[in-house]
């Protein structure tokens, strides 16, 4: 009896282990990055596992920055134009999709799903040309018009199968009394349907902060840049001498938001990403 | 809910009503209407950008005189001249960058796949604090992959980096190593950048197929008192291979045009470029649209490849269920 007792406390202390170096994995990087930032420059280059004493230089210095600040307001609004852009495209795509049986309907989910899986670069020229063309070259609507590439197959893939999953007799009755179909959309199914738009909506919007290639090569100026390419443009004196103190900082500006987001939304997210993949 | 799920059907098309009814064809006139504004946007982005891409890898096109650029066939790819062969095909930084590519893709995938069953099958456990740790691990996919490889790059420096710090604390290393400069280490290093990045997204796609499993033959295992190994191994792991093998197909693609991790951490370094590293290098840099788009091309068809062949496998073993 007392050797079973062992084996299920052995097991649990082993259980616990394992669950707190899964934490240490996943959060040692970003506690690091903040530990870095918080550090004066003359205190950076001494490995330390613990603060006695925050020093906000690098926050001040980071923040004094008009091209930084510049760029956190492209990616605000770069992403929010690309969140409402998305969500309205694949709102009225997802509910002809998840509501209405028509011929065609396979082959449309099958090139939204292809669209999602091809690579970026591959567009690249042929993209550059039309954001030329359009005028939109270094303008956060290049951004804005490049990134429905990546966002639209899965907000419409998302939103398709929540609207499948809502029960039809609603609509039907609307219909039914005559309604038009965006009327039975926005009046009927909208209402019911904020929780995943509140989900597509957030993963579109980390999609978009996130985002380096297209922002990388359609934007040239600081005044476009969103903060992805600035920071992996930030450099010092040379290759070997970057401020880590200022890019630390500027990481965990950047970065708090989403990790707040996350930890807030946290069942939305998992549930939104889950529907994508699995259902699919 | 359960009932409603068998609504959210996949690709195929069912059979139509023969008899369609005059509210029947509205309906499906205003479905059109409704998918219209999307299907010009993927146009506009990818529909046309892509063909514009296969045309440009026919031209000798640069990027400074755009529109300007010459039919020559296929010599992006593959020509022959009074110097030999050239083109693509056999320059050999194309197919180093080829073998990169798939060196990081077969590594950094079965690693994601392995840690992140492991860490599912850990977050299955009921306990206190589940949702909490289940919203700590998705801190490392919510960080832009930038910002996470300039924070490992960080943690990965030679001289000052904690990693070595580590190491050298623990003996496990004499001198420190150059994790991101040495060629035989920095595919290591963008490796363990990726895979920390991404299995979060595996673990909770594993945990949601591990909830969806059926109770009744853990029920089963457990009074007949089969090993729990064994019931891993028998049971969990066959009945989870269909969101493993999806899991598996979302990473391979998402790998195979691995850009922004390898840019930041290593920049244009051979031993690291990958196939989106040389297509932008030639297009971007070096101003090359016809060869750049060449690359992308041949990019584009090995995923387009993997992709028909995974929809293909899918369609078929969706019709023997």
């Amino acid at each position: 009896m007392s050797l079973r007792l062992l084996k299920k406390t052995l097991l649990r202390l082993g259980f616990c282990v394992a669950i707190g170096i899964l934490l240490l994995y996943a959060v040692f990087p970003f506690y690091y990055a903040v530990l870095t930032s918080l550090k004066p420059s003359s205190a950076l280059f001494q490995v330390s596992y613990w603060l006695d004493k925050p020093d906000f230089s690098n926050y001040t210095a980071v923040l004094q920055q008009a091209s930084f600040l510049q760029a956190i307001g492209n990616s605000v609004f770069v992403a929010i134009c690309v969140v409402a852009l998305a969500l309205f495209l694949s709102l009225t795509a997802a509910y002809a999709l998840g509501r209405v049986k028509f011929r065609g309907r396979g082959t449309v989910l099958l090139l939204v799903l292809g669209v999602s899986m091809f690579p970026q670069v591959a567009v690249l020229s042929g993209l550059f040309e039309v954001i030329r063309a359009l005028g939109l070259y270094n303008s956060a609507w290049a951004l804005i018009l490049s990134y429905t590439i990546f966002t639209l197959p899965f907000t419409v893939w998302v939103l398709t199968t929540f609207i499948g999953q809502l029960p039809g007799e609603l609509e039907e009755a609307a219909i039914m009394d005559g309604a038009s179909p965006w009327v039975a959309l926005t009046r009927v199914l909208l209402p019911l349907l904020w929780p995943a738009l509140v989900t597509t909506g957030l993963l579109a919007f980390i999609a978009a902060w996130n985002e380096f290639l297209f922002a990388l090569t359609f934007t040239l100026t600081d005044q476009e840049r969103t903060v992805p390419v600035a920071i992996a443009l930030i450099s010092g004196g040379s290759q070997h001498e970057l401020p880590w103190g200022l890019l630390m900082a500027a990481s965990v500006i950047v970065t708090v938001p989403l990790v707040l987001l996350v930890l807030v939304f946290q069942r939305r997210i998992v549930s939104g990403l889950t529907t994508g993949a699995l259902k699919g | 809910m359960t009932t409603s799920i068998s609504r959210a059907q996949p690709f195929y098309d069912e059979p139509l009503p023969i008899k369609e009814t005059p509210v029947q064809r509205r309906r499906i006139r205003a479905a059109w209407l409704f998918l219209t504004p999307m299907l010009l946007c993927l146009l506009l982005v990818a529909g046309w950008p892509l063909l514009r891409t296969f045309w440009f890898s026919l031209t000798d096109t640069s990027l400074s005189d755009a529109g300007a650029g010459a039919f020559i066939g296929l010599s992006n790819y593959l020509a022959i001249d009074g110097d030999g062969w050239s083109g693509i095909l056999v320059d050999p930084l194309w197919w180093q960058a080829v073998r990169n590519t798939l060196h990081f893709t077969a590594v950094s995938v079965s690693l994601e796949i392995c840690i992140g069953l492991a860490v599912a099958l850990l977050l299955n456990v009921r306990f206190t604090g589940r949702a909490l740790v289940r919203a700590m691990i998705l801190i490392p996919w919510a960080i832009p992959t930038i910002v996470s490889a300039k924070i490992w790059a960080w943690m990965l420096n030679d001289q000052f980096g904690i990693i070595n710090h580590l190491m050298l604390g623990l003996g496990l290393i004499d001198a420190p190593l150059a994790w991101t400069a040495d060629a035989s280490l920095s595919m290591w290093a963008v490796i363990m950048v990726d895979v920390w990045k991404t299995v979060p997204f595996v673990a909770l796609l594993m945990l949601a197929a591990l909830q969806m499993l059926p109770g009744d033959c853990y029920e089963a295992a457990r009074v007949d008192g089969v090993h729990p190994l064994k019931v891993f191994w028998r049971v969990t792991l066959p009945l989870l291979m269909p969101a493993l093998l999806v899991a598996a197909i979302f990473r391979i693609l998402d790998s195979l045009r691995v850009f922004d991790v390898i840019y930041v951490l290593t920049s244009n370094s051979s031993s690291t470029m990958s196939m989106s590293i040389y297509a932008r290098q030639q297009l971007v840099e070096f101003q090359d649209v016809g060869y750049g788009s060449a690359a992308s091309t041949l990019l584009f068809l090995i995923v387009a490849v993997i992709a028909v062949l995974y929809l293909y496998l899918g369609r078929r073993q969706m019709e023997v269920r």
